[in-house]
């Protein structure tokens, strides 16, 4: 690639290479559909676990639609670097002439769109389920959307630190999910406020705060980690 | 002393329990945090001593 | 003004300044933490509210306190590391972690004793402590990442990196915890007397607030002289300090 195309071909090449991962993701249509398996299977042990009073399980179906969706997230970030890690693959775009922070960009984008993305699509059936309104059900869907995002962005830099660890999983739990807290609490404080005839706006608009943050300052933060572990 | 005798101390007005048993946990804790690393240097220090007191030896042998 | 900065990257520099300092700082440390707790324990008065069991918040609030400014410690020498590659930033850094956890910890446990006979249960969802639970993970997440790693070199930077990370989101959490807290909690559950503390209360928690740092520093020098003891056993320097 010439020097002077770069810059024009950085969106191309995002683009493309987004394009490359979702295809990954489609041939393997394993990856996609078990989060989401695990995200229902989770779901449903609540009502067995705690009876099935509805008012009850709307009370506290904010809490466990987040808890579910965050431990979904710590899964998918578990394998989130390890195939490209193992190929060689990451080491050849830490290689290339990219801003490695760019680089991961695609990955991140097509990770969420088969992840957070749909889990957002099919969450207001997770939350009938659960007997939250089908009122609500927009909050639902926009404060996942946001959510996964910055759970991704946030678990991302974790998997970047533990992907060269052998058996790094539970590693990696603990060093992500303490960093959740916030997104956790904003989450189900808009699905609360939503349920209870409250303004869910201000919580919502932290959660896109958040997005933006995440996605200025993660991407780096990725890139030096997966450095580290590439040991370059 | 705020306290009019040492029994009064040690009773708190019913709450001794908590007060002495989180200051001797705490205690406890800043203790081994002290303690750890002395030990460890200090154990260091005398291996590295007889490592080199060993070598010295050996030059001396072989001149 | 450089000459000091390059004398703190100076390994046997920094070991004769520990080795200059600890004597004389070790048993004052001591001695401040004991009267400190006596000064707590014995002399101040009491509180007329919560009874004699505010005498914990001596060591409780000083605990916490330094627990949160150690982890700032730790990622301030995290970043030296990763932008400098100062080696000796990786030791200190390593050096704060395990203080920073066993302060945490400290607060945890003597927040639950204290818990119990003011709010009548062993552990009480408050802001602080919430805060300080998160805040002890985030300590252990970077210990354990650094035994994790083969490479120790590697593992530092690792760590510093996580650090930084924890040092972005820190303010997050602390903020959405309270936020939390304030939209749960009945407003009866408060934590009295740190308001409006009396002088003859305010003083031995201050006293116990600085001993509490010097203490953390002291730690610090003692971990960082014997991960240097460790690291460099066959260097001529620490030979011939120590045949001294």
């Amino acid at each position: 690639m010439a020097p002077e195309r770069a810059d024009a071909s950085l969106a191309h090449y995002c683009i493309r290479q987004t394009g490359r991962h979702l295809l990954l993701l489609v041939r393997s249509p394993g990856e996609i559909v078990n989060p989401l398996l695990f995200f229902l299977l989770v779901i449903i042990l609540f009502p067995l676990g705690l009876g099935p009073d509805p008012e009850m399980l709307s009370a506290l179906a904010p809490g466990i639609v987040w808890v579910v969706a965050l431990l979904a997230n710590v899964m998918l970030c578990m394998r989130l670097f390890a195939d490209d890690f193992a190929d060689g693959s990451l080491e050849q775009l830490a290689m290339a002439n990219i801003p490695l922070a760019v680089a991961v960009l695609p990955q991140l984008l097509a990770s969420w769109l088969a992840s957070g993305f749909l889990l957002s699509l099919v969450s207001p059936l997770f939350g009938l389920m659960l007997g939250l309104p089908l009122s609500v059900a927009p909050i639902l869907m926009a404060s996942l959307l946001m959510g996964t995002l910055i759970m991704l962005l946030l678990g991302a830099v974790g998997a970047a630190l533990t992907v060269g660890i052998q058996r790094g999983g539970m590693l990696l739990s603990l060093l992500i999910l303490p960093l959740y807290v916030p997104v956790l609490i904003v989450g189900t404080r808009s699905l609360t406020e939503a349920v209870g005839g409250g303004d869910p706006a201000v919580a919502l608009a932290l959660l896109g705060a958040g997005v933006t943050g995440g996605l200025v300052l993660s991407p780096v933060a990725i890139a030096a980690g997966l450095r580290v572990s590439l040991e370059l | 002393m705020y306290f009019e005798s040492i029994g009064e101390a040690l009773l708190m007005g019913g709450h001794g329990g908590f007060v002495w048993s989180a200051y001797g946990i705490t205690f406890a804790v800043l203790t081994i945090a002290l303690i750890r690393p002395l030990v460890s240097t200090r154990s260091l220090n005398a291996t590295i001593r007889l490592r080199s007191a060993r070598q010295s030896n050996l030059s001396e042998g072989d001149s | 003004m450089w000459r000091i900065v390059h004398q703190f990257g100076s390994p046997p520099w920094v070991y004769r300044f520990c080795d200059r300092v600890i004597p004389w700082l070790l048993p004052l440390t001591v001695v401040a933490l004991l009267v400190g707790s006596a000064w707590g324990l014995l002399f101040a008065p009491t509180d007329y509210k919560q009874g004699d069991s505010y005498r914990i918040i001596y060591i409780h609030v000083p605990a916490s306190v330094v627990a949160l400014a150690g982890y700032y410690v730790m990622a301030s020498a995290g970043l030296v590391s990763l932008v400098w590659r100062v080696k000796l930033a990786d030791t200190a850094m390593r050096a704060a972690a395990p203080i920073g956890a066993a302060y945490t910890a400290i607060a945890l446990v003597t927040g639950a004793i204290w818990g119990k006979p003011t709010w009548g249960a062993w552990w009480v969802w408050d802001a602080r402590i919430t805060s300080m639970l998160i805040l002890f993970f985030l300590y252990v997440g970077v210990m354990a990442l650094f035994e994790a790693y083969e490479n120790k070199t590697i593992a530092a930077r690792a760590c510093a990196i996580l650090s930084l990370v924890g040092t972005v989101n820190i303010p997050i959490i602390y903020k959405s915890v309270d936020w939390w807290y304030s939209l749960h909690q009945p407003a009866s559950i408060k934590f009295t007397g740190s308001s409006a503390i009396d002088t003859s209360m305010l003083y031995p928690l201050l006293g116990m607030i600085v001993t509490f740092y010097v203490l953390f520093a002291l730690l610090m020098m003692l971990n960082i002289k014997q991960s240097l003891t460790q690291e460099y056993a066959h260097s001529a320097w620490l030979h011939k300090r120590l045949n001294d």
